[in-house]
């Protein structure tokens, strides 16, 4: 037998014998606690609308994400948010607060090796493909946009 | 007279004894199967250093120098350090070696660096080079994160597959004279690549390398499994351990209740680590803790510990390359 046919079976064989994520109830956790940080968002906003009457909604939507952004990123200060993590999956990363997490996560994890080579570097290791594709995908529906 | 047997084993004829042995490891570990087996558990997992890194150094410079002192031997009568370690160019064992000024011998062989270390120590022994050697690695699981995965307060999740790295060293001091346990004969592997590129899948990455290992040294000093009181892999883990079974069985060898895996035995159950333990570590502490205690009690008169490495480095998976493994083994034996 041939490496690459062996190399084929093995890995098939592999495949078939290894644990697989329990799809059911991983949606579950994360459809729970992604639900609860889009409920919590909505209350801030719902707070502001009522706190500060004269504030637009476009306002309140803007004060509201900086609020979840801090809050994730204080969450993963004191080591909250990873844990969090372990049990929601998909729905602590997807929000803006997964976000936030993935950029003070490497940002404390790298502030060792110092704040330019370590910090600022390392920052955007988690976070730097989605900026990326956020952007270049921005300036394609922009071009589009033009066009319509 | 022919010292080699096959084109792998050595057997020693001169064989080296194991005349001190030491394991520190991290908290979770403490609180795994073994907690009353480690000489030291730590309280919280920096060991009062500023920097993970430092604390593996730390880590691996205090199992060495107790080591040393469990065996009786002044570190200026020790005549080689062998030592190694999952960071990049092996910082922590070389830096380590720093204060000691000892000749030292850095090796990488991942994971099965303890095995590995054992095998050459041993050997140098059985030439009559060196009568003394301390043969020591250590791994971090904080480090070893950072190396090769997210960083430690990412919100991931992971994969049912993934195995949990040991924070913890293990130190091994050899002698010429001076006890009845003795390493008769040592199996040096061959990497083996069989077209895993699952980073997380590290157990099914080298469960050939220790298949062609473990063939090797039946076939090569004509034993068969059931002639061990213990045959014992590195951190293949459960997945990995269950992978190994099979493949042996499959080439006609049946491992029965004498073998296990160090990976799938260090933490308990309900730790939730998935496959179980892997990192340099993993092996070091085991065999430096818990089966040492059992050979020294008799339980095991003899043991074959076979530790395995997986060879890869976060630029090697980037690219899309396979994960080559290996796999040493060393025959530990007590005599009457």
């Amino acid at each position: 037998m041939n490496k690459v046919e062996r190399n084929k079976k093995y890995n098939e064989y592999v495949n078939s014998k290894k644990p697989k994520t329990r799809n059911f109830p991983t949606l579950i956790y994360a459809y729970i606690v992604g639900g609860v940080i889009c409920m919590i968002g909505q209350g801030v906003n719902d707070t502001l609308m009522y706190v500060f009457p004269t504030m637009s909604i476009e306002s309140a939507n803007t004060w509201m994400l900086i609020i979840l952004i801090f809050l994730a990123s204080f969450l993963t200060g004191i080591g909250v948010y990873d844990r969090i993590g372990v049990f929601a999956g998909g729905g602590s990363i997807v929000p803006i607060t997964g976000f936030s997490n993935s950029i003070t996560s490497p940002a404390m994890e790298f502030k060792k090796e110092g704040v330019i080579f370590g910090l600022c570097v390392k920052m955007f290791s988690v976070a730097g493909p989605v900026i990326v594709n956020g952007v270049a995908i921005s300036i394609i529906v922009g071009i589009v946009y033009l066009f319509l | 007279m022919g010292k080699r047997l096959g084109k792998q084993t050595i057997m020693f004829s001169n064989s080296a004894k194991i005349i001190g042995n030491y394991s520190i490891v991290g908290e979770k570990e403490g609180n795994g199967t073994f907690r009353e087996y480690y000489d030291y558990v730590l309280k919280n997992d920096t060991f009062g250093e500023k920097t993970y890194e430092s604390a593996e150094r730390k880590l691996i410079e205090h199992s060495i120098a107790n080591a040393l002192d469990n065996a009786g031997v002044k570190s200026k009568d020790l005549d080689l350090l062998i030592c190694g370690d999952l960071l990049n160019q092996i910082i922590s064992s070389s830096f380590a070696a720093r204060d000691f000024d000892l000749t030292f011998l850095g090796l990488y062989g991942a994971c099965s660096t303890m095995a590995e270390a054992l095998a050459v120590g041993a050997t140098f022994i059985d030439g009559g080079y060196f009568n003394t050697i301390a043969c020591a690695t250590g791994s971090h699981f904080s480090t070893v994160e950072r190396q090769y995965r997210f960083p430690l307060e990412l919100g991931n999740q992971r994969p049912p597959v993934s195995q949990w790295t040991v924070t913890g060293a293990g130190c091994t001091v050899l002698s010429d004279k001076g006890s009845k346990k003795e390493i008769v004969n040592a199996t040096f592997g061959k990497v083996t690549d069989f077209g895993i590129n699952d980073v997380n899948n590290m157990g099914a990455a080298m469960a050939p390398a220790a298949m062609s290992t473990l063939i090797t040294h039946f076939e090569d000093t004509h034993t068969t499994p059931d002639d061990y009181d213990l045959i014992v892999t590195g951190d293949l883990g459960k997945l990995g351990s269950e992978i190994l079974l099979d493949l042996m069985e499959h080439k006609g060898y049946k491992l029965k209740d004498n073998y296990n895996d160090c990976g799938q035995m260090i933490y308990s159950n309900d730790q939730k680590v998935y496959q179980g333990g892997s990192g340099c570590g993993c092996s070091a502490v085991v065999l430096n803790s818990y089966i040492m205690q059992k050979i020294d009690e008799g339980v095991y008169k003899r043991v074959l510990f076979a530790a395995t490495g997986a060879l890869l480095s976060t630029l090697s998976s980037q690219q899309g390359n396979t994960i080559p493994g290996i796999c040493h083994a060393v025959e530990i034996r007590k005599g009457d």
